[in-house]
């Protein structure tokens, strides 16, 4: 049970991804992407408690990179949301891909590692039909991905490959009612050359969140702001025009509070 | 400015003359292209479908975006149904490019679809020679069963297709919806080689394409500028800073989200190269072209207070102030200057004086008959004229 997600409280980051009480986004594809000095896991972690809530009418498939299931699981309980739990409902499908060889268990040839993007990529279909096969063809899927720098290290450094994965994973998004969450790091990138996947993820995108550190520097009670930037809201008539966003964090215990600058006490 | 890019689509190429290219760029800075991608696209369409451009159909080569999105453009933008069903065909690169979904095997609970008539899934997205011919295949209307597609009525296909441009030498025009990723599947040189030929063909009537400047070098936009006869390049209206902060960035970033500039360059065919702006903004409907400086002019205008009376001079006005002659102006006609000392009298005919320190330096010129002057008459005629000496001399100070 989860005691503190009664009825989820709307707060600011809902607000700005138009996160609806069922978990459904308006959104298919939206990028987290922070820095050194403002980790934006916190995100990934608010996200998948939305996702997973009891109210939430989808599913997730989790591409773990960064930490193992056990760290997560550990972080959620404090957050009132029980993994184990939702992995045994099948409301998650946790892919454990800490060893980074996986790309390259047949060889570490160009052919080799687009065999491995396929087979990731079949494994996540395989979630997607067993899950419309249990909830008889209902419900959302949430395609998590943390983080994709690591899943470039683990195509070898090849961008190219990494964002050919990444292109499939977006058709499933206008095929069916699937969202793709990404988590990058913004200062990873040196030369201009390595940018490019950078640059790719950020047209890609519907919804890019900048998680940073304050200008003014370390406070005790703000641990950065976040900048949203919600490209394409779609309305009735089509594309309206992209809105903004610029509010601040600060993560607690079990949660994380968000505020405009200026309004915390 | 952008009617004239549409007219010059709309009526495509001269007999012996290649295909005009249109080339839009943007960047992340501005990355209203597709939008402006969108807006030619439908417009060129609804000329087709009207009748009234040279080319008689067109195919889309979709690598960005869905078939499903563009068909739901073009009748949100109000082109018929009917017409899209027959002038238009969908190159479908985005679904599969690469084949994976023929390897693995589909969803099987997946709600099917249907599959539109006019959609070919192509999946083989590194063969640009492969590319080249479903693109012509699709163009000239020839049997569907060549190109690479499942689960349709290929009867059915083949009669819509042979109605598409017809048998005859018509022609039609091509719009790939993002050269980018195309780049990422070959190398510059061939996509450059694709697009040359595409515009050397002869049932080519336009080709439309759409690049993110900044995913690539320098020399790929200078490369494809070669290669097309019009440029629209999108920057932004308001420029941005390094030393912006955060959240004068994301009022950067709010103020460029819907407008920016549209600078094209246009080749004409004596060599001649165009240059011109404008001002585009997005709006629920679609993008919205404005002259440049339309707003400026407005505001400079509104500076200048509201009175009764004229604040300008007109032409003729400054002509006449500047023939007013000054009384104490030197006009330089080569007379000397005639220093007045005050002390002579009305009898005394204009002579040069010496000019002395204490007294008033009044210029004199020769006075014209009709014309105002002033006759002073000292009280002590009789008296010496002033020397240099000190005139508070007479005081005890």
């Amino acid at each position: 049970m989860n005691p503190s997600f009664s009825s989820p409280t709307t707060n600011l980051l809902d607000e700005a991804l138009g996160i609806g009480c069922t978990g459904s986004v308006p959104w298919r594809i939206a990028l987290v992407q922070d820095c050194v000095e403002a980790s934006g896991a916190f995100l990934l972690h608010h996200l998948l408690k939305r996702s997973l809530s009891a109210e939430a009418a989808g599913a997730v498939v989790f591409l773990g990179l960064a930490q193992p299931f056990s760290h997560y699981d550990r972080v959620l309980r404090k957050m009132g949301c029980n993994l184990s739990l939702q992995r045994n409902k099948n409301k998650l499908h946790f892919i454990d891909l800490l060893d980074l060889e996986f790309l390259v268990a047949g060889g570490t040839d160009q052919n080799a590692i687009e065999d491995g993007f396929m087979n990731l990529y079949n494994r996540i279909l395989r979630f997607i039909e067993a899950n419309n096969l249990m909830h008889n063809n209902g419900g959302w899927i949430r395609i998590i991905i943390d983080d994709i720098s690591l899943l470039e290290i683990a195509a070898q450094g090849s961008s190219s490959h990494t964002f050919d994965f990444l292109q499939y994973c977006a058709t499933l998004t206008s095929e069916l009612d699937c969202s793709l969450l990404i988590l990058n790091h913004g200062d990873i990138y040196s030369s201009e050359e390595d940018q490019c996947l950078l640059s790719h993820l950020d047209y890609l995108s519907d919804v890019v969140i900048k998680a940073e550190t304050l200008s003014t520097g370390i406070a005790v009670d703000v641990h950065g702001q976040l900048t949203i930037i919600n490209k394409r809201a779609l309305g009735e008539l089509g594309w309206s025009s992209s809105k903004v966003y610029n509010f601040q964090f600060k993560l607690k215990e079990n949660a994380v509070e968000f505020f405009y600058p200026g309004t915390k006490f | 400015m952008a009617e004239s890019i549409s007219r010059s689509l709309r009526d495509g190429c001269l007999e012996g003359e290649h295909a005009p290219a249109l080339t839009i760029e943007d960047s992340l800075a501005s990355s209203l292209g597709s939008s402006v991608f969108d807006h030619f696209l439908a417009h060129l369409v609804s000329q087709i479908a009207a009748g009234k451009s040279q080319a008689r159909g067109l195919v889309l080569v979709a690598f960005n975006r869905s078939p499903a999105f563009y068909l739901e453009l073009l009748r949100r933008k109000g082109v018929d149904a009917q017409h899209v069903d027959k002038r238009v065909r969908i190159l479908d690169c985005y679904s599969d490019p690469l084949g994976w979904k023929k390897r693995v095997p589909p969803l099987k609970t997946a709600q099917n679809l249907p599959v539109k008539a006019n959609v070919a899934c192509f999946s083989d997205a590194r063969d640009t020679n492969k590319l080249m011919a479903s693109i012509l295949d699709l163009g000239k209307g020839t049997s569907y069963s060549e190109l690479d597609a499942t689960s349709c009525n290929v009867l059915n296909l083949v009669y819509l297709l042979t109605e598409f441009v017809g048998q005859d030498k018509s022609r039609f025009a091509v719009a790939i919806d993002l050269v980018s990723s195309l780049l990422r599947y070959t190398s510059l040189p061939t996509v450059a080689g694709l697009l040359n030929k595409l515009r050397s063909n002869d049932q080519t009537s336009c080709i439309v394409w759409l690049i993110h400047s900044d995913l690539h070098e320098q020399r790929v936009s200078a490369a494809l500028a070669y290669v097309s006869t019009m440029v629209a390049s999108i920057q932004p209206i308001a420029q941005c800073t390094d030393e912006q902060t955060s959240q004068q960035n994301s009022v950067w970033l709010g103020k460029n989200s819907d407008k920016a500039k549209l600078h094209v360059r246009l080749k004409r065919r004596n060599g001649r190269v165009k240059l011109l702006a404008e001002e585009l903004h997005l709006d629920q409907v679609g993008v919205k072209f404005t002259a440049v400086g339309a707003q400026n002019s407005n505001v400079a205008k509104s500076l200048l207070p509201k009175v009764q009376f004229n604040l300008q001079l007109s032409e003729q006005e400054r002509v006449e102030r500047a023939k007013v002659v000054l009384p104490y102006e030197h006009q330089g006609n080569g007379e000397e200057i005639q220093i007045y000392d005050g002390r002579r009298s009305l009898s005394d005919s204009i002579s040069i004086s010496q000019p002395s320190v204490a007294s008033p330096v009044i210029s004199d010129t020769q006075v014209a008959p009709g014309i105002g002057e002033i006759h002073y008459v000292r009280d002590s005629d009789d008296e010496q004229p002033d020397s240099d000496e000190d005139p508070d001399d007479d005081l005890d100070i």
